[in-house]
């Protein structure tokens, strides 16, 4: 894993990128490679690249060209089935002079071009440039596991993995939040690729590659999702598919162990998805094995009992930490930093805590089980959704929302003002349950009434782009064909999956502490598995990821298939409004802090802070206090630490890769050999 | 204070409403996403407090509590029995 940064000039009165710019900005990306830097510069384009080692350790250094030294790579992920294709390409008749999974990148886009992507199984952003024709490539992996930021300015475009470092490569680009950006966020809990949270930047979409020549800029699609149109009969049993997917599965997990040079471990929640994941690593490894577990001090997050249960049963080496209030506070604004986006939920916090325990105990990698619930129908909103669609075909009747109560318990304990309340709530609009978004209108709303706390200018302007309508008119033209489940296992994959779980608790996470993180549910083979099974395979009744269950019966304790599904929570508003604030807290919701930013009117942020404060030491805060507090308090934070602050430019980058093209105008540290390490193989 | 403009008053706090305008009379206080049905348990304690009236569970309907119109509404047709009791008390 790595990071990955550039510009190229857009026109010839531009200057060559200055290496003083290229150090900035993979400086600002050590975190995500500390191992190894490296450089390529000729007259139009730069490439930096910072380096966490993982494959072939000895001679996969980076930037890397073709034999001929034409075409040159930054890349950062992995391709799981590198070695199948370095040996298709082999016989192709490529030649090869390292073993690392870069340089079959490099030789697989010089046979197949755009069409090598939908070949690669991984997980990638990466840029390649062709110097002969002066044309730059972009692309980026099937879900945006890996992240990739671009910017227009100053006669260049600006590219990389995160968005501190192009704020870097140039200190004079205007650094705003985007009025539209936060509409997305504060609706969807993430802006949505292209859209970033940034003016003037923006996120290539996943699944898209992008070619930028002289003449034009071509985006594309390479991969989008496809489920069945119309209704799927199971083409076999339950149990044969079960056992199909234990296979597929097995084959992920095995890739993503032994397709690296350095011990891989496991992420252990003590939910269906890890446990299983955590099992099957064990299964691989064979011996000594890691688990890694985030505690909670509150007792209503914690899941120890279930993930020492799980632990035990494989015999893994298993590490945990024990997370409280404070902890969550005191971490928060590096969390921001790192996510660079508003977050309305703390839960990052904790897995920033747990990949620097996993740092600390020496480990480079680990498996996750990310993914399961969006292809396996996990989450309570599928079953919402369900609940409410049926509800939504006799909106006249008193039985059916009764069902909700079989999804969210706690409204049979409710108070009846509570329950009545709760019924307008998940009712609404349900005579339009065949329409598209219906199951996530309600996440949707919640979210987007939050928008209150703008100030009115902003407010105005986000006006301008129903962030709902354009999301909905932006769907595949199949969609209306697939099944209302695949419909919304789509959005979820599009929405949250994409830019929060995998980018803000994912990816940014792990790579602040220089952890790679790896996802065998979304391996292409299980996805595309998961994606053509009958709905009821996945959500059976109200019972959700019915086929996984089976496919995990005897691997994992039977206790973790029964419990009901569980979702990864942390204390949010109690972490920040307890007795004794943080200061940073005190001075982000200060009139004067509230007022430079922009974004939010400063009595209604002093309302919701007096609120939060007044309200009894223990009481559990209402969803929208939650998301309100820490949508006030990250926003606050970005802009403080993000927008205000100018960029650090961390220049004293030891580069053990350099091929200046430009070396002859400039300092004498740099080598012009374009095929330098290593010889032909 | 008549009890329309205290209710929006305590909307506006309570549920930290940056821009009064937004708050009509007859905005459905839920479809608006301002009050959630956690926030319906404050507004009652608060109508209970601040009225001193007490809220049966069946009067607890969006009929009773969904815009501030209505709440006003049923605040002051809580008050007037309490009233006509206490007379007929008397």
């Amino acid at each position: 894993m790595c990071g990955i940064a550039g510009s190229i000039a857009l026109h010839d009165a531009v200057s060559p990128p200055a290496l003083s710019d290229l150090s900035a900005m993979v400086g600002a990306l050590r975190h995500r490679g500390p191992d190894e830097f490296g450089l390529y510069r000729d007259r139009r384009a730069g490439l930096a690249q910072a380096r966490l080692s993982i494959i072939d350790l000895a001679t996969g250094q980076q930037p890397m060209c073709n034999e001929r030294g034409s075409l040159w790579i930054v890349y950062n992920g992995e391709i799981y089935n590198y070695v199948e294709l370095r040996a298709e390409l082999l016989d192709r008749g490529h030649r090869f002079r390292t073993v690392s999974d870069t340089e079959v990148v490099v030789h697989a886009y010089e046979e197949w071009a755009d069409d090598a992507f939908a070949r690669f199984n991984g997980q990638f952003a990466l840029a390649l440039w062709n110097s002969d024709e002066e044309t730059l490539v972009l692309a980026r992996d099937r879900l945006g596991v890996r992240p990739l930021y671009l910017c227009n300015y100053g006669g260049r475009l600006w590219f990389a993995s995160e968005v501190k470092a192009i704020f870097a490569g140039d200190t004079s680009i205007p650094r705003r939040l985007d009025p539209v950006g936060l509409a997305e966020t504060f609706t969807f809990w993430t802006s949505v690729a292209p859209q970033a949270v940034f003016e003037g930047i923006t996120e290539l979409e996943p699944g898209h590659v992008r070619t930028i020549s002289r003449e034009s800029t071509r985006d594309r699609a390479y991969w989008t999702a496809h489920y069945p149109e119309g209704p799927v009969a199971p083409s076999g049993s339950l149990e044969a598919a079960a056992e199909y997917l234990r296979a597929t599965l097995e084959d992920a997990v095995r890739l993503r162990m032994l397709r690296a040079d350095v011990p891989v471990g496991a992420y252990l929640s003590g939910g269906l998805d890890s446990s299983l994941v955590a099992a099957l690593g064990r299964q691989t490894k064979g011996d000594k094995f890691s688990t890694f577990s985030v505690r909670f001090e509150d007792a209503e997050y914690d899941e120890t009992r279930f993930q020492r249960s799980v632990a035990a049963l494989i015999e893994s080496d298993h590490h945990e930490i024990t997370v409280s209030r404070r902890d969550i506070a005191d971490v928060f604004p590096d969390v921001v930093v790192h996510a660079e986006r508003p977050l309305l939920r703390t839960a990052p916090a904790p897995l920033f805590l747990l990949s620097r325990l996993v740092h600390a105990s020496g480990i480079k990698v680990v498996l996750t089980g990310e993914g399961a619930d969006e292809m396996f129908a996990g989450y309570d909103l599928f079953r919402e959704g369900k609940v409410r669609r049926f509800w939504g075909r006799q909106p006249g009747s008193n039985l059916r929302p009764r069902l909700l109560e079989r999804l969210y318990p706690y409204l049979a304990r409710s108070p009846v003002a509570q329950r009545a309340m709760a019924r307008e709530f998940f009712g609404r609009d349900r005579e339009r349950w065949a329409e598209a978004g219906f199951s996530h209108q309600t996440r949707w709303r919640s979210a987007a009434a939050l928008q209150r706390l703008f100030v009115a200018d902003l407010r105005r302007e986000t006006r301008r782009v129903d962030v709902t309508e354009r999301l909905l008119a932006s769907l595949p033209p199949s969609f209306r064909m697939w099944s209302f489940l695949a419909q919304d296992e789509y959005l979820e994959v599009r929405t949250l999956l994409s830019g929060y779980l995998l980018s803000s608790q994912g990816d940014r996470m792990l790579m602040a502490h220089s952890v790679e993180g790896r996802f065998p549910f979304l391996d292409i083979n299980v996805m595309e598995l998961a994606n053509s099974l009958p709905p009821s395979f996945k959500l059976h009744g109200l019972d959700e990821k019915y086929v996984l269950k089976r496919a995990a019966a005897g691997l994992v304790p039977d206790e973790i298939i029964r419990r009901p599904k569980q979702p990864f929570r942390a204390p949010d508003a109690l972490s920040f409004a307890g007795p004794g604030p943080a200061d940073w807290v005190t001075e982000v919701v200060s009139e004067r802090a509230v007022t430079e930013a922009g974004i939010f009117d400063p009595t209604a942020v002093d309302q919701l802070w007096r609120k939060c404060q007044a309200s009894p030491v223990g009481e559990q805060f209402s969803n929208a206090d939650n998301m309100a507090l820490v949508g006030v308090l990250s926003t606050g934070l970005l802009y403080e630490r993000l927008i205000r602050s100018v960029p650090t430019r961390f220049l004293a980058i030891e580069f053990k890769t350099v091929v200046d093209r430009c070396a002859a105008q400039q300092t004498g540290q740099a080598s012009a050999d374009p095929t330098q390490t290593g010889p032909l193989t | 204070m008549n009890t329309q403009e205290r209710v929006r008053q305590f909307i506006l706090e309570y549920f930290y409403v940056s821009d009064p305008a937004d708050l009509t009379d007859e905005i459905s206080l839920i479809d608006s996403g301002f009050v959630d049905s956690t926030g319906m348990m404050g507004m009652i304690v608060f109508l209970e407090t601040e009225y001193g009236i007490h809220i049966e569970d069946h009067e607890t309907i969006p009929e009773n509590l969904e815009s501030i119109s209505r709440i006003a509404d049923f605040v002051g047709h809580k008050l007037q029995m309490a009233a006509s009791h206490r007379r007929g008390a008397d």
